[in-house]
């Protein structure tokens, strides 16, 4: 089971009555990886990952989480087998699933009960940052803090694989920050992370590999550096003319291009920058091209 | 956010875990205070108007409240157990609580048997207010023999067994948690009617005492009259007795019925899920 990845996805088809949601997505995710889902809404992203949680059916295709089918594991009768896939296995879904009138504290300790090798709920409860609102009713909380009881719910289990469905939307810049620090450090101590977000920021942050799914296909695979060439792509310089106007030249060698003009205004210059096309720049165009 | 490893809890027996479950069910309820309001104290709060309003006999010197007190507790069993459930569960369902619970190793039979908790605590608390109620103001004769006091135990829980049963089952037919009190609360109203909790039952039209018959209410009521009512009363009932082998064997008959139907039927996540 060793050399099994941890996701292993062949030819995966989902439709919706005449619409195909997925239409034979081939993915795998190796153990220990970060691998981000991008994709506009209704690009299927949501589907694919609910079928590898288990809570949908596939039309097609072959799908090992962990090495068991989530859809055995699912199944009627599928007892303890099933219990021992989910006790290894995270979710924290889209939307979030609210116990109105518990208090933070009172949820994370019934969660924890469900697993056998829970961490220790105030633990957790602390490294979501929430320990000042333990005894705060879930309904008084944020949305963002809404949001960090779902993951400390998702990882309460200590899962090997842990699923995260947009699950910074909402967040401010700081708690997104923070946020991002607690899934670092979740996979240095060797989790698997199946995320899906529309922030790209987030996605270059904290993916090993991103995936762009578009219209129900994986389009494409990379590292977030190399993701449609863009580590190859031309720079552009940019800069300004003595007279004032805007001038701009793509060029491989954009260092060349930088002396060249240093020399030309004998020191610094004007208005000067260096860009790459960034992961949203590529990330537009592919998903364009896809439409 | 820290990187402590500290100290891990072991899983929850079974039981352990179904009692959790049901624990944390009734912190819920006793927490959202109009819910606890109006379930608990519904029925007493009926035995006062109708008390006030009736103060009439109904034969042999048995008052009105005797009778209508059966009405009130079988009423209070079918909102505890079949309305309360079949609205709640579809607003749970809508929030996400279901689909949440379905992602975790939790058994799936655990989530049922916090509700059948919560359903017993909250049916115990109120058919003990109402009883008390009405023997403190309305002078109402308790039963006076273990024989009845059996009756009344036995009557009592498997109506409603059969009602949360129902109540487990009716929570797939509203498809939305909102519409769902709107679904649930005529069915519950106009079996009042025709099962006898109002009126007595032999004055309702014969048409319709015979669709009553189809449903547990009305055999919920029989029974429970069996306990309130001097055994002579037994004569006015339809079949000229309590029945109480018939009692025992429709509301039976639909906690397996209904229990089929959650098999079959249950929903864990809304439609839109998929």
């Amino acid at each position: 089971m060793d050399d099994e990845p941890a996701i292993r996805v062949r030819g995966l088809r989902k439709a919706y009555g005449d619409t195909a949601a997925v239409g034979g997505v081939d993915l795998e995710v190796a153990h220990g990886e970060v691998f981000a889902l991008l994709g506009p809404n209704g690009a299927g992203k949501t589907t694919t990952v609910e079928i590898l949680e288990g809570y949908r059916r596939r039309d097609d295709g072959e799908v090992s989480v962990l090495g068991v089918d989530p859809e055995v594991a699912q199944r009627r009768g599928a007892g303890a087998e099933a219990k021992r896939w989910r006790d290894r296995v995270g979710i924290v879904l889209q939307g979030t699933g609210e116990f109105d009138e518990l208090s933070v504290g009172e949820v994370v300790r019934h969660f924890a009960r469900f697993y056998p090798a829970a961490d220790d709920p105030a633990a957790v409860i602390e490294r979501v940052g929430l320990s000042d609102k333990v005894r705060a009713r879930t309904h008084t909380l944020s949305g963002g803090q809404k949001r960090r009881l779902d993951v400390a719910l998702g990882i309460i289990g200590r899962p090997e694989l842990l699923f995260l469905d947009e699950p910074t939307t909402g967040f401010d810049p700081e708690a997104r920050r923070e946020f991002w620090a607690l899934i670092r450090d979740l996979q240095a101590g060797g989790t698997t992370i199946l995320l899906t977000t529309h922030y790209l920021e987030e996605a270059e942050a904290l993916a090993d590999r991103v995936g762009v799914i578009a219209r129900g296909r994986l389009i494409a695979v990379d590292t977030p550096r190399s993701l449609g060439r863009r580590d190859s792509a031309l720079a552009t310089v940019s800069w300004r003319t003595p007279e004032g106007a805007w001038q701009r030249t793509e060029s491989a060698t954009p260092t060349a291009v930088v002396a060249d003009l240093a020399a030309r205004f004998s020191g610094e210059v004007p208005g000067l920058t260096v860009t790459r096309p960034t992961l949203e720049d590529v990330y537009l165009e592919m998903i364009g091209g896809a439409a | 956010m820290t990187t402590t490893e500290t100290e891990t809890t072991a899983r929850a027996g079974a039981v352990e875990l179904a009692v959790a479950q049901g624990g944390m069910e009734v912190r819920q309820f006793l927490r959202s205070r109009e819910q606890v309001v109006f379930t608990l104290a519904f029925p007493a709060i009926m035995i006062l108007v109708f008390g006030s309003i009736f103060k009439g006999t109904i034969g042999e010197g048995v008052k009105f409240t005797q009778y209508f007190v059966t009405g009130m507790i079988a009423t209070g069993l079918m909102t505890a157990g079949f309305q309360a459930l079949a609205i709640q569960i579809p607003m749970e369902r809508d929030r996400g609580v279901l689909k949440r619970f379905l992602g975790t190793p939790m058994p799936k039979w655990v989530y049922f048997a916090g509700k059948v908790l919560m359903v017993g605590v909250i049916a115990v608390l109120e058919t003990v207010i109402l009883l008390a109620v009405s023997s403190l103001l309305f002078g109402l004769k308790l039963p006076d023999s273990p024989a009845k006091w059996l009756t009344f135990l036995w009557v009592s829980l498997l109506g409603i067994t059969a009602c949360t049963l129902c109540g487990v089952a009716f929570s797939s037919v509203a498809r939305t948690g909102r519409s769902a009190p709107a679904v649930v609360t005529p069915v519950a109203l106009i079996l009042q009617f025709i099962s006898g909790v109002f009126f007595v039952f032999t004055s309702l039209p014969v048409w319709m005492q015979n669709v009553a018959s189809l449903f547990p209410l009305k055999w919920l009521c029989q029974g429970l009259r069996s306990v309130f009512l001097p055994a002579s009363f037994g004569a006015h009932e339809p079949g000229g007795s309590f029945n109480l082998p018939m009692v025992g064997l429709v509301l039976g008959l639909w906690c397996v019925l209904a229990l089929a139907l959650c098999l079959t039927t249950f929903r864990w996540t809304t439609k839109r899920d998929g």
